[in-house]
């Protein structure tokens, strides 16, 4: 197969700065996105996301000027999500250079926004993410459910039903957290990326846990996963994108060089 | 020298990333617009597209933009580079949308991927084609200069573009079929991935663009 696996810098800016905290708690400063991220494209990042986790009104102002900057500099695909809850804000955000917008609460307080958003923009640019828990098994078999506000309030919602009804609405793209994963560096939860990609056509991106290379690998040749998302192992220096890329290609995966 | 660019806008989505990327390559201005005037004046057009055919054709008729083109094409005989949509919308009729009668500049279809969609070993693809994937140039052309035979370019698309004569075709793309990654005839050259999103294979392209006259 000719298409290449696809390694996905990750930014979470918050007041325009890149930050990264274990589980969403003690932030560490990262530097500034758009240095960081031309650093990426400069490395042979496949794409880059920009999460915002800004709180405030000021903030996303902030955020629009951000995104300007990196499409400006940036000749590779850039999605930007955190706080997409209106076709106007979905708008704001392609125009200042995104060419893909992730939504996430939004499509569970309401899901038709999905489909509008589809309809208006194209199924290219909507990602629907995905953050999921695993809760009480079911006879035996895992379930995994959306979780909202950084992982602490459950939706009741399944996890994998929840992805194909995305897909359906018209989702270009599935971008899967574990929230039991992310900022732990114990690797990607296996079991949910595997049920998710196996469950919709469209591609899946992994992401939550990546501590090593050997997670990469494992999210595309166990999890299933068609891209790999990391923040931390690529921000502090641990791994660059062409050293992921290159252990990746040893280990029989197709990737951009 | 690369003169004026104008980028054809119908409204259909962000430009700037292609304008940003003829700039970062030297272009010496560029005009993102839909003003007859400015595109009637511009060395070299850029013929881009995004979003659903439907809308995109609606647009591109109401704009006048297939007039535009058309003119820049045959009457001016200006280097035009068409993008993904754009390259889509030059064929006979499209399957998107329920069908759709696109711009006839080239007699062809643009067909679904297919759903399920698999490999020749019978593996799953998955639909939108979305990310790397290699061009096999399958003719030369000057816009390939210096771009490796196989380079990969970023694509995102659920359908692809069939022409009739396969003469113009000039980068081919496996993915389940062999379909159209690229385009020539005479001064018109078109994509269906998106240089300004390829990173140095894409700015490479938009760079032998901007030195192009348009002869093959």
């Amino acid at each position: 197969m000719a298409l290449a696996k696809r390694i996905i810098p990750c930014l979470d800016v918050e007041n325009g700065r890149v930050v990264k905290g274990v589980n969403f708690v003690d932030i560490r400063d990262a530097g500034d996105p758009v240095e960081i991220a031309i650093r990426y494209n400069q490395q042979g990042a496949d794409e880059i996301t920009f999460l915002d986790i800004t709180a405030s009104h000021e903030g996303r102002e902030t955020t629009v000027h951000t995104v300007e900057q990196i499409a400006e500099n940036v000749f590779i695909p850039l999605t930007v999500g955190g706080g997409i809850r209106t076709l106007e804000d979905i708008r704001t955000m392609l125009n200042a250079g995104a060419d893909k917008v992730s939504i996430n609460t939004a499509a569970i307080h309401n899901p038709e926004l999905v489909r509008d958003a589809a309809e208006r923009f194209g199924s290219q640019c909507i990602v629907v993410a995905i953050d999921a828990k695993r809760v009480e098994d079911v006879d035996g078999k895992p379930r995994y459910e959306i979780f909202t506000h950084g992982g602490r309030k459950p939706t009741g919602i399944d996890a994998v039903a929840w992805a194909r009804k995305m897909a359906e609405l018209g989702a270009g793209e599935i971008l899967l957290t574990s929230m039991d994963r992310d900022g732990t560096k114990n690797g990607f939860e296996l079991g949910v990326t595997r049920a998710i990609t196996d469950a919709v056509e469209i591609p899946v991106i992994a992401s939550g846990g990546v501590g090593n290379l050997d997670h990469l690998v494992e999210g595309i040749t166990l999890g299933g996963a068609d891209a790999v998302l990391a923040a931390s192992i690529f921000h502090f220096g641990e791994y660059t994108v062409p050293e992921a890329k290159a252990y990746m290609a040893e280990h029989g995966i197709e990737v951009r060089l | 020298m690369s003169g004026v660019v104008a980028v054809i806008d119908y409204g259909m989505g962000n430009l700037h990333s292609v304008a940003s990327a003829l700039e970062h390559v030297g272009a010496e201005k560029v005009l993102v617009t839909h003003d007859a005037e400015q595109i009637l004046r511009a060395d070299r057009v850029v013929f881009p597209g995004v979003g659903a055919m439907r809308d995109c054709m609606k647009e591109i008729r109401r704009l006048a933009c297939d007039k535009l083109l058309a003119d820049a094409l045959v009457a001016q005989h200006k280097p035009v580079l068409a993008i993904c949509v754009g390259m889509q919308a030059l064929v006979t009729h499209s399957e998107e949308n329920n069908g759709v009668d696109c711009l006839n500049l080239i007699p062809g279809e643009v067909r679904y991927f297919g759903n399920p969609l698999t490999d020749s070993a019978g593996n799953r693809l998955k639909v939108p084609h979305m990310g790397w994937n290699r061009v096999r140039q399958v003719r030369s052309h000057p816009l390939w200069q210096g771009i490796e035979d196989g380079a990969r370019f970023y694509f995102v698309h659920s359908y692809y573009v069939d022409v009739a004569d396969r003469e113009l075709v000039v980068g081919a793309l496996d993915y389940g079929v062999t379909a159209d990654a690229a385009l020539a005839r005479d001064n018109l050259f078109a994509t269906q991935f998106h240089p300004e999103k390829s990173h140095t294979a894409g700015l490479q392209l938009l760079k032998n663009f901007l030195g192009w006259n348009g002869q093959c």
